[in-house]
C-alpha cells in the first residue's frame, strides 16, 4: 500500500521524465480522440476508426517495403495512406452500392488486415530480418513512448482540435441535419471527408501508443459517455474531450502505481487497457446516474408515471 | 516441384467448410446490419477465455469453448443494453462493449500471464498451416482434429438456416409483422446470435479471428450485390465463402504466404469485383445504365430539334441541320457525338455533306417525341397556373419518359388544339 501511494505521488508530481512523456502523449490523444469521436459517432460512423486502424498494418508494410528501414515517420505515413484508402473505399461503397456502411467497414477490417498479415509475413521471411515484428507498431505500447512520439501525438491533437473549433458550426449542421447543411451551400461531402480525415489522423497517431483496439475505444467510449449527459454538441465535445483526457491520466497513473501482477513477465500493468477501462467506468457511471438519460432516473420516472394500482 | 503436390486437401476442406458456415450466418448479419458483430465478438471472447482459465484452472478445450461462447452472447446482450440506455447507434454501442471487454481480457491475461501461454499471434492469424498435423481418429481413419468440428458447425448452421428460414427471413425484414404473426423476434434474434457466437468460437481456433471477421461479412455482402432473394443470397454467400477459401488457399500456397490472411484478401477481392461488375447493383452496371439513358435522351433531343427546324423551315419537315448544331442541341458532350453516330447507324437520320436530316423513319420517331412534349405542355398550361416560359423546361425532361398510354389519354383530353405556344401537336 505504501509503495502504491509513493508511486502515485511520484506519478502525480510528474517527476519521472518517462511518465511525464507518456502522460502528456496519452492525454493529448484522449482529448483529440474524444472530440473527433463525437463527430464520427454522430455521423453513425463510430467504428470507421476500427477499419482505419486495421488498414494501418498493410500501410506499415508498404512503407517498410518502400524505404527499407523502420523509420517512424515513414511507417506513420504508410499507415495514414492506407487508413485513408480504407476510409475512402468505405465511403465509396456506401455511396455507389447497396451495401451498407457497417458491412463495408467489416470487409475493410478483414481484408486490409489480412493483406497486412500476408505482407508482413512475406517481409519478415526475407534475410535482412529488420522487419520482424512490424505488426508491433499497430499493437502499441504506451510505456515505450518517446518524446518525439509524444510531440507528434500532441501536434496531431492540436491540429484536430483547431479544425473542429474553426468549423464548429459546419460540423454541427452536418452532424444533426445534413439537408440543412447542404441547403446552406456548405460542401457536405467535403466536410464528411474532413471528419473521416480527422478520424484517420487521430487513429494513426494513437496506434503506436495504445494499439488498434484501444484507439478505437478512445474514439467510441468518451463520446458515448458524454452523450449520457447532454444533447448539446458543444457540451458533448467538451465533456468527451475532458473524459478522454481524464481517462488517459488516470490510466497512466494506475499503470505507474499499481503493483505488478504476480509472476508477470512485464513490469506493471499495460497502460492501454487501463485507460479503456477507466473510460468504460465513466460510461457506466453516466449510463446509470445521469439525471435525464440514466437507467436509475428512467426507472424512477416509470415508477412515478405508472404507480402500482 | 508440382504445384498440386503442395496442396494439402485437408487444410483446404477445413477452410472451405469454415468459410461456408460463416457465409451462411453472415448473410443474415449483413441483412440485419449487424455486420460488425463478428468483429466485436471475436475481440470480446478474450475475457471469456481468461475467465474460463481462471475458473477451470486449465486450458481444457471444453472450458475455453464455454467461456468464449458465454462472452460472445454476453457481448450481443450488453450491446443491446448499452444501445438502449445510451441511445447510441448500434455500431457505437458495439464499440463501447467490445473494446471494454477486450481491455478487461488483456488485464486478465496479464494477471494470469505467469501460468498461461496464450499467443496473440495464434489468436489473430489462426493456425491453418498446422491444422492438418493435429490428428484424431474418426471411424478408423485419421483426420485433422478441426475437421469434425468444422463439419459439425456446417451441419448445425445448415440445419438452423433450413429449419428457421421463414422465421429468420420475416424477423430480418419486418420484426413488427413477425410479432403480429406470433413469431418472437427476440427469441429468433437470440438463436441467431448464439449461432454466430458458436461459429466464431469454433472457427477461431482453426482459422484465427481476423479471418472469421472477414468471412462473416464479405461473402454475405457480395451475395447481396448479386441477388434480391434471401434464400439465394444465403446459398450464394456460403458458396462465395467456400470459393474465397479455395482461391485464398491456392494463392497462399503459390506465394508461400499466410493462409488466413490470403483468404481474407480473396474474400475482400471478390467483394470488390462484385461491386464493380455485378449485373444489377454493380458500379459498372449502374454506370452503363446511366450512360445508355444519357445516350437515349441525347438521341431524342437531336430528333426533336431536327423536327422543329423542319417545321419552321421552308423545306417541310425534312429540313436539315449542321452536324455541329445537332451536337450542340444535345448538350455538346461526348454523348451527343455518339448519339449522332447511333442515329445515323440506325437509319433515323442521314448525313448529306455536313448536314443531318431526318429519314422517314426518323421523322416518325421525332413526331412521337415532339408530340409527347407538346401534349405535356398543353396539359400543364390547362391544369397549372404556370407562366408560359416555364412549360418548356418541364416537358423537355418528361418527353423522354412519357408512356404511350399516357400520350393517348392526354390527347383525348386535350383534343386537336395547338399547344400553348401556338404550334401544332403532331398526330400520333
Amino acid at each position: 500500500m505504501e509503495t502504491f501511494l509513493t508511486d502515485l505521488a511520484r506519478f502525480a508530481s510528474l517527476q519521472d521524465a518517462n511518465t511525464r512523456t507518456v502522460a502528456l502523449g496519452t492525454c493529448a490523444l484522449g482529448v483529440a480522440c474524444g472530440v473527433v469521436g463525437c463527430l464520427a459517432t454522430l455521423r453513425r460512423r463510430a467504428l470507421l476508426g476500427d477499419a482505419v486502424a486495421h488498414a494501418a498494418l498493410p500501410g506499415v508494410c508498404a512503407a517498410f517495403f518502400l524505404v527499407q528501414t523502420r523509420s517512424f515517420a515513414a511507417l506513420m505515413i504508410g499507415a495514414l495512406v492506407f487508413g485513408a484508402l480504407a476510409a475512402g473505399l468505405v465511403a465509396l461503397v456506401r455511396a455507389w452500392t447497396r451495401v451498407r456502411e457497417d458491412a463495408a467497414i467489416g470487409i475493410a477490417i478483414g481484408s486490409f488486415f489480412g493483406l497486412g498479415v500476408v505482407w508482413s509475413g512475406l517481409i519478415s521471411r526475407r534475410p535482412e530480418g529488420a522487419a520482424a515484428g512490424l505488426d508491433g507498431f499497430i499493437f502499441g505500447k504506451a510505456a515505450s513512448m518517446t518524446g518525439a512520439d509524444a510531440a507528434a501525438v500532441c501536434a496531431v491533437a492540436a491540429a484536430s482540435l483547431a479544425v473542429v473549433a474553426l468549423l464548429y458550426k459546419e460540423f454541427k449542421a452536418l452532424a444533426f441535419d445534413e439537408e440543412f447543411s447542404a441547403a446552406q451551400g456548405w460542401p457536405t461531402f467535403a466536410l464528411d471527408l474532413l471528419v473521416m480525415a480527422l478520424v484517420c489522423a487521430c487513429t494513426v497517431a494513437g496506434l503506436p501508443a495504445v494499439g488498434v483496439v484501444m484507439v478505437v475505444a478512445l474514439l467510441v467510449i468518451p463520446p458515448a459517455a458524454a452523450r449520457c449527459w447532454t444533447d448539446r454538441l458543444g457540451l458533448m465535445l467538451v465533456l468527451a474531450g475532458g473524459m478522454g483526457m481524464l481517462a488517459a491520466a488516470v490510466g497512466v497513473g494506475l499503470s505507474a502505481a499499481l503493483p505488478a501482477p504476480r509472476g508477470a513477465l512485464t513490469r506493471g500493468w499495460p497502460t492501454g487497457p487501463l485507460i479503456v477501462l477507466v473510460a468504460a467506468a465513466f460510461f457506466v457511471f453516466g449510463a446509470l446516474f445521469s439525471p435525464r438519460r440514466g437507467a436509475l432516473a428512467q426507472m424512477r420516472r416509470r415508477a412515478v408515471e405508472a404507480p402500482p394500482s | 516441384m508440382n504445384f498440386l503436390s503442395l496442396i494439402d486437401w485437408w487444410t483446404l476442406a477445413i477452410a472451405a467448410l469454415c468459410a461456408a458456415s460463416c457465409g451462411m450466418v453472415g448473410a443474415f448479419l449483413v441483412i440485419r446490419r449487424l455486420s460488425l458483430l463478428g468483429d466485436a465478438v471475436s475481440h470480446s471472447v478474450l475475457p471469456g477465455l481468461g475467465a474460463a482459465f481462471m475458473l477451470a484452472g486449465s486450458r481444457s478445450p471444453a472450458a475455453m469453448m464455454a467461456g468464449a461462447l458465454a462472452a460472445g452472447v454476453l457481448t450481443a446482450a450488453l450491446a443491446a443494453g448499452v444501445r438502449r440506455i445510451g441511445r447510441l447507434p448500434h455500431d457505437a454501442a458495439l464499440g463501447v462493449v467490445f473494446t471494454s471487454l477486450f481491455a478487461l481480457g488483456v488485464l486478465m491475461i496479464t494477471w494470469v500471464a505467469g501460468s498461461i501461454d496464450l499467443d496473440p499471434g495464434c489468436v489473430l492469424y489462426g493456425l491453418l498451416e498446422l491444422a492438418s498435423l493435429d490428428r484424431v481418429d474418426l471411424l478408423g481413419c485419421s483426420v485433422p482434429r478441426a475437421l469434425p468440428w468444422q463439419a459439425g458447425l456446417f451441419a448445425g448452421n445448415l440445419l438452423l438456416v433450413v429449419l428457421l428460414f421463414k422465421e429468420l427471413r420475416i424477423t430480418s425484414f419486418d420484426p413488427l409483422l413477425a410479432t403480429a404473426l406470433g413469431i418472437h423476434a427476440g427469441a429468433v434474434h437470440a438463436v441467431l446470435l448464439t449461432a454466430v457466437s458458436a461459429t466464431i468460437v469454433v472457427s477461431f481456433e482453426a482459422v484465427g479471428s481476423i479471418l472469421v471477421v472477414a468471412l462473416l461479412v464479405a461473402p454475405g455482402a457480395t451475395a447481396q450485390l448479386l441477388t434480391d432473394r434471401l434464400g439465394r443470397m444465403v446459398a450464394l454467400s456460403a458458396a462465395i465463402g467456400a470459393g474465397a477459401a479455395t482461391l485464398g488457399y491456392l494463392g497462399a500456397v503459390a506465394l508461400n504466404a499466410n493462409i488466413a490472411g490470403m483468404i481474407a484478401v480473396a474474400a475482400g477481392g471478390m467483394f470488390m469485383l462484385a461491386a464493380v461488375v455485378a449485373p444489377r447493383y454493380g458500379v459498372g452496371a449502374r454506370a452503363l445504365r446511366h450512360a445508355s439513358l444519357t445516350l437515349r435522351i441525347a438521341r431524342e433531343d437531336i430528333l426533336g430539334v431536327l423536327y422543329r427546324v423542319g417545321e419552321r423551315g421552308p423545306g417541310g419537315a425534312q429540313a436539315a441541320l449542321q452536324h455541329a448544331q445537332a451536337v450542340r442541341a444535345a448538350g455538346a458532350t461526348i454523348f451527343a457525338r455518339v448519339a449522332c453516330h447511333q442515329l445515323r447507324r440506325r437509319g433515323l437520320v442521314e448525313q448529306r455533306g455536313d448536314e443531318l436530316a431526318l429519314t422517314p423513319r426518323g421523322l416518325e420517331e421525332a413526331r412521337r417525341i415532339v408530340r409527347a412534349h407538346r401534349l405535356w405542355e398543353s396539359y400543364l398550361a390547362q391544369n397549372l397556373p404556370l407562366p408560359l416560359d416555364q412549360l418548356h423546361e418541364a416537358s423537355e425532361r418528361f418527353e423522354h419518359f412519357m408512356p404511350r398510354q399516357m400520350q393517348e389519354q392526354l390527347a383525348s383530353e386535350i383534343g386537336r388544339q395547338p399547344d400553348p405556344h401556338g404550334r401544332e401537336i403532331p398526330p400520333g
